[in-house]
């Protein structure tokens, strides 16, 4: 009885999930009269606006897991090596962007750094793009600290980082070719959760008015009908290959069974 | 001057002062083991020679160079850590060549050492392999070359064989100090085991409470302990009350028997302490004191047997051989013991 009620439970589960996708998924190809096509898709991959936004995006992303990681990555590290007791007060930090909403994120930005200010990042696009990058950065913070934190979880930090030392490392070194390396799988899984966050995000960039693909996205929905469909299918697919990219790298990586 | 010296090291945690007045100096080349139980500051003082501990108050030298304040990666040390402490990315040949990347030494310079010091721990075969799939005592070979491919000053081993089982620990002791008397590498070793660091010494610290009670040869420590600490953690001791019965000479009087101990004694009583292996059962020349008793517990060990006796102002445990013509006593026998005046050692706080 039990195990037929955790059937029902599942497929109940995969069907809430699974139908709104299929319908999202079959109303993209039903942009020709009749029959199924991928007509819908083919017009927004042909539009100019779309690789433009998509790789603006995919630009930001990738300098926000780089700044991410440098600046995650030795923090994790310090707090795990040097102050333990710190650790429950870094990770109610790093957990305030879930709590306060983008838009009052970015409106604190904006009054920061206009161009009135002592900064005035604003009053260019290299430094509303460098703003932006830190708006994300800090959305993504919570995953990429959890996901680099339990990385180090899993190696003993303070005696490798002993063992470097007496072979002449210094910190620089230690980060880069020892705790790194060590953690990377979940530094990994970290910057596919942040590129997953900065391909959809809407807030930020449209209020500090950046071509980014989530104001590209809001902008198709509000005027066409089949085509915002379809970039919701591209959109998850992105996300989707980024999870998967996660498990493949978990799987192939050589050294998993690292011993603490 | 000593090769490495250590002047009234001194460390507190707070208002704990773990290492109180500790002076050592090694010479080059020797093996010294710190020795001591749980929290007697052993490995604060290895780690303060590292570099990973600042020290409150005192002073390190190696070959005359001040190393308090000298960061770890400058002071040329190798460390071996009782968890391996191997980096699980790279390989073994890796691992090993690690400190001559740090320090720049040319790629076919670095190879020929690499190979060099898989050589000498007999894993040459293994290079290309990564940390996990080796067994402890091979990754703890491996921690070994490593520290000492860069050619370190010193090399520290901290606890190196507390994580393996008990054969590996035999073989492996033997092999490190096969490889430090190969190599003539100054090097401290902590342990707590005292038949590791009486087996494989130069010579003993026997750290407690923070403080070095003894130093001394692995003889020296084990006959003729200097307290009544050092007597009880090294080896096993019996201990006896005795009561003095002529102070000037010597004389006392153990369960109801005479012994002469031939040198002046505080008057009252006094705590004599004795080895196992120096109480022999029944009555044996040269070991004039004997003692009636009655055997409360048989150990067979093997080649050896420990037996237990009661001579009523304690226990004893003595040892003698296996042999297959002569059954050890069964508990409850009637049984003489006998030993000599000058094993007893008198115990001092």
């Amino acid at each position: 009885m039990t195990r037929i009620g955790a059937w029902i439970a599942l497929a109940f589960g995969l069907g809430y999930f699974a139908l709104p996708l299929i319908g999202m998924t079959e109303f993209s190809l039903k942009m020709r009269r009749g029959v199924y096509s991928f007509d819908a898709y083919a017009k927004v991959l042909a539009d100019p606006r779309f690789q433009e936004t998509f790789g603006y995006s995919v630009f930001m992303a990738l300098m926000t897991i780089a700044f991410g990681v440098l600046l995650v990555v030795p923090t994790a590290y310090w707090v795990r090596l040097k102050l333990p007791r710190a650790r429950p007060f870094v990770e109610f930090v790093t957990l305030l962007p879930l709590v306060i909403p983008a838009i009052v994120i970015v409106f604190g930005y904006i009054r920061m750094f206009n161009t009135s200010s002592f900064l005035p990042l604003t009053g260019t696009a290299t430094g509303t793009n460098l703003l932006l990058m830190f708006g994300y950065a800090t959305l993504s913070l919570p995953y990429m600290y959890r996901a680099v934190d339990t990385g180090l979880r899993t190696i003993d930090v303070a005696t490798l980082t002993e063992a470097a030392q007496s072979l002449g490392a210094g910190w620089t070194v230690i980060i880069a070719r020892v705790i790194l390396p060590n953690v990377l799988v979940a530094v990994l899984s970290g910057a596919f959760v942040t590129f997953a966050i900065v391909m959809g995000e809407f807030t930020m960039a449209a209020l500090l008015n950046r071509p980014a693909f989530g104001p590209y996205m809001q902008l198709l929905g509000a005027n066409r009908a089949y085509e915002p469909a379809a970039l919701a299918v591209i959109a998850f697919a992105i996300t989707w290959a980024c999870m998967g990219l996660i498990q493949l790298v978990t799987r192939f990586s050589k050294h998993t069974k690292a011993a603490r | 001057m000593a090769f490495l010296d250590i002047e009234h090291l001194e460390k507190s945690f707070g208002p704990m002062k773990v290492v109180k007045d500790f002076n050592l100096g090694i010479e080059k080349g020797e093996f010294i083991s710190l020795l001591g139980p749980s929290g007697c500051g052993k490995t604060t003082v290895l780690r303060m020679v590292a570099g990973f501990e600042t020290p409150s108050t005192g002073a390190i030298r190696i070959d005359g160079a001040d190393m308090v304040g000298l960061r770890p990666n400058r002071r040329k040390i190798g460390m071996v850590f009782q968890a391996y402490a191997l980096f699980p990315n790279l390989t073994v040949a890796q691992n090993v060549g690690f400190g001559l990347k740090i320090a720049g030494v040319n790629r076919t310079d670095a190879d020929a050492r690499v190979a060099e010091m898989l050589a000498l721990i007999g894993l040459s075969d293994l290079g290309p392999r990564y940390p996990f799939q080796l067994s402890g005592g091979q990754q703890q070979r491996v921690a070994l070359a490593r520290a000492l491919a860069p050619r370190p000053q010193v090399l520290l081993l901290d606890e190196p064989l507390s994580a393996l089982d008990a054969k590996i620990r035999v073989s492996l002791r033997t092999e490190i100090r096969e490889i430090q008397q190969r190599l003539g590498i100054t090097t401290i070793f902590v342990t707590h085991d005292q038949e590791e660091a009486l087996s494989i010494s130069d010579r003993i610290v026997v750290m407690h409470q923070g403080i070095a009670d003894q130093v001394g040869s692995p003889y020296e420590i084990y006959n003729r302990p200097s307290t009544r600490f050092v007597a009880n953690f090294v080896g096993t001791l019996n201990v006896i009350e005795a009561e003095v019965t002529d102070p000037a000479k010597g004389h006392v009087r153990i369960a109801g028997a005479a012994a002469d101990l031939g040198r002046a004694l505080p008057s009252g009583k006094v705590s004599l302490a004795v080895r196992p292996e120096m109480i022999s059962l029944g009555i044996h020349p040269g070991r004039e004191t004997v003692l009636d008793g009655t055997i409360t517990d048989v150990h067979f060990l093997g080649s050896v047997i420990r037996l237990k006796a009661d001579i009523g102002a304690a226990v004893l445990a003595f040892d003698t051989f296996n042999a297959t013509d002569a059954p050890p006593p069964k508990a409850g026998a009637r049984v003489q013991l006998s030993l000599s005046a000058k094993d007893l050692l008198l115990l001092q706080d």
